[in-house]
């Protein structure tokens, strides 16, 4: 009798020491992985915060003193480089933002035109259509800059935005077309066939059932089109001269300016304001990406 | 309620024929169950009737229309999906209403036949839902609903309890049924599942590979099949099929014995349902075996008998029959039981 209750004594003890140890095996695994973690999180985000360290810093300091902590807080820094420009900052901001909506709207609503008619109807050339777009992701922006700045020129169009924002409705960024059409790809083609039955005509499945369904494929492309659009250089510098059409991008190299004379710390105070409005975007679209995956119950 | 009719139906994909001229005429009001082993044209059929497949060659007319070029949303009827094919972003009730709203209905009326469709489905409670909070009977209901509440002439179902689980494909089934001797409308039907296709059809319309090779009622089918493949796809488990050589007045069979059967002369192949083969009981043949392995399925037994050639036959016994393996029985057969086919596989009628 007294066996076996030993035996079972035993086997708990047993039973507690391996569960014990291999508690302390794994608090020490995870210490050495947030240790690793943290550390080169502190590398990647450091430029960020020597950034915001900067736009708070007097202009001696920002070059001079690699610490991050500013000897005393420049908080007018803001003031002084939101109006630092002839123009002032409110105007490219307006600027920046009217373009890039209806940059993202164009983006968003031809893209998924497209990719709706390559994932879904039938038309003659199909394939050759879709290879001729997907080739056209092959090549590089700065090939087709010049021959797009004369189309433009002829059209009058230099100096406006409308170089800006017209090819964002023609359907004119081959990824994210790709995008759209691999996820419009898994969505079930009965869904389409009980619509078609149920009395749709071609667009009205894909405004009823298809585009409702591809939310998280309207927000990544909405997301990538914003950023994308928002922190653009190069074209606003191609097609604006005006200062007062400037876009916050061309508005942030207006401070490193010819004579010289350039004022670092409301530079980067600008720069800061700047990418504010790309992590309020994420964060609300990046919710409707969860959301729509829910949603939808495909997953 | 109409009829549908089927001629010289033909459908090829790229120059490939998967369905080879087909001839149905469906009568209004009738139960028909297109039945056949994969691949054999069935759901082909069903969507060229529904209007999401075009039709490569022949017609097809509902009611007194020839329906060849009007879309789908035209033809008057519903469809019922494998997969339910239910709006995974609307409601229950929205998915009903969806088609109803399309054809700019009154809202009075959509909701009058929302809500019938509801009483009758019992889906009350279910309305708000979203499809992806519902069971598989569930979703299986609300797709219904969505076919009967545009109240057409013609419902088609492709499959639709392949999905389910046993027990619930059993009580949907029996639901179906009542649903059509409720609505009395036309119905076509697709599976692969003969059980389905026996218990639901008024006709049963048999596909091979793209040709039609029976139509008939179940009981036609079961007791006159008229070729091979009819006669080995309906009935579970499957008729024996056995060889043998007609002469003047009686059929060999090999390894088996002589029936008297006057069906000419010829190489012939002689269907036995498993039930014909009696054990232990005298019949114009009786034949000795080995039993090899024995099925208990409660009010019946399956019993495999090797017989001395080395072939195996299956036959069946009542449920308190005690058989087991290795035990020598005797198999009874009568010539009146025996489905005879000719060299083709053609049914040869034995005069009685």
């Amino acid at each position: 009798m007294t066996d076996t209750t030993l035996s079972a004594l035993d086997t708990a003890e047993i039973a507690r020491a391996y569960r014990e140890a291999k508690a302390r095996r794994a608090k020490r695994s995870a210490i050495l992985k947030h240790i690793f973690l943290i550390i080169t999180s502190l590398i990647m985000v450091y430029p960020l915060l020597w950034m915001l360290a900067s736009s708070l810093k007097p202009d001696n300091e920002i070059f001079g003193d690699l610490g991050l902590w500013p000897s005393e807080f420049q908080w007018q820094n803001y003031w002084a480089g939101w109006n630092a420009l002839p123009v002032s900052f409110t105007r490219f901001f307006w600027n920046s933002t009217v373009v890039t909506v209806l940059s993202v709207i164009g983006n968003v609503i031809s893209c998924s035109f497209a990719a709706y008619a390559f994932a879904r109807l039938e038309f003659s050339g199909k394939t050759l259509w879709f290879a001729l777009m997907m080739m056209t992701l092959m090549i590089p922006y700065h090939v087709v800059l010049i021959p797009q700045y004369l189309l433009f020129l002829n059209l009058g169009w230099v100096d406006t935005y409308l170089p800006l924002i017209v090819p964002r409705f023609l359907a004119g960024d081959a990824f994210f077309i790709f995008l759209m059409i691999q996820f419009f790809r898994q969505l079930p083609r009965e869904l389409d066939e009980a619509a078609m039955i149920d009395g749709c005509s071609p667009f009205k499945i894909y405004w009823a059932i298809i585009m409702p369904l591809s939310l998280p494929a309207m927000a990544t492309a909405a997301i990538f089109s914003f950023i994308w659009t928002w922190e653009d250089f190069l074209g606003p510098l191609v097609y604006l001269n005006d200062i007062e059409d400037y876009t916050v991008p061309l508005a942030l190299r207006s401070f490193i300016s010819s004579d010289g004379v350039s004022q670092y710390g409301p530079m980067f105070a600008m720069s800061i304001l700047s990418i504010l409005p790309i992590i309020l975007f994420f964060i609300i679209f990046q919710r409707l990406i969860i959301r729509g995956i829910a949603m939808s119950g495909l997953k | 309620m109409a009829s549908v009719t089927l001629s010289q139906v033909r459908k090829s994909y790229s120059g490939f024929e998967v369905v080879h001229g087909v001839d149905l005429a469906v009568q209004s009001g009738e139960f028909l169950v297109l039945v056949g082993p994969s691949g054999c044209g069935k759901s082909t059929l069903l969507r060229m009737i529904a209007g999401l497949e075009d039709i490569t060659d022949g017609t097809i007319g509902i009611g007194d229309r020839i329906v060849n070029d009007l879309p789908a949303s035209q033809r008057n009827l519903s469809m019922v999906f494998q997969s339910y094919a239910l709006y995974p972003h609307m409601s229950v009730r929205k998915n009903l209403a969806f088609g109803l709203s399309n054809l700019r209905m009154p809202k009075a009326e959509i909701d009058r036949r929302v809500a019938e469709a509801a009483r009758i489905l019992q889906i009350n409670e279910l309305m708000d839902r979203k499809p992806r909070q519902l069971s598989g009977g569930q979703k299986q209901r609300v797709a219904i609903g969505r076919a009967i509440v545009r109240e057409p002439q013609l419902f088609l179902f492709d499959e639709p309890l392949s999905n389910l689980d046993a027990e619930l494909r059993v009580q949907m089934r029996v639901e179906l049924a009542n649903l059509y001797n409720r609505l009395g409308t036309t119905m076509i039907y697709v599976t692969h599942d003969q059980t389905e296709a026996m218990t639901m059809a008024t006709r049963i319309a048999v596909l091979n590979k793209g040709n039609l090779e029976q139509v008939g009622t179940p009981y036609e089918l079961y007791n006159s099949p008229k070729n091979l493949f009819v006669a080995s796809f309906i009935g579970s488990p499957k008729m024996n099929l056995i060889k043998g050589r007609a002469t003047a007045g009686d059929v060999s069979l090999t390894g088996f014995g002589t029936l008297p059967l006057s069906v000419g002369t010829g190489d012939v192949t002689v269907g036995i349902r498993p039930e014909h083969l009696r054990i232990g009981e005298p019949g114009d043949v009786t034949i000795e075996g080995t039993i090899t392995l024995v099925e208990y399925l409660g009010s019946e037994l399956f019993v495999y008998v090797a017989l001395a050639d080395g072939q195996t036959v299956l036959a069946q016994a009542p449920g308190h029959a005690k058989h087991t393996r290795g035990d020598k029985v005797s198999l009874g057969l009568n010539g009146r039981d025996a489905h005879v086919f000719d060299a083709n596989g053609s049914r040869i009628e034995v005069p009685a």
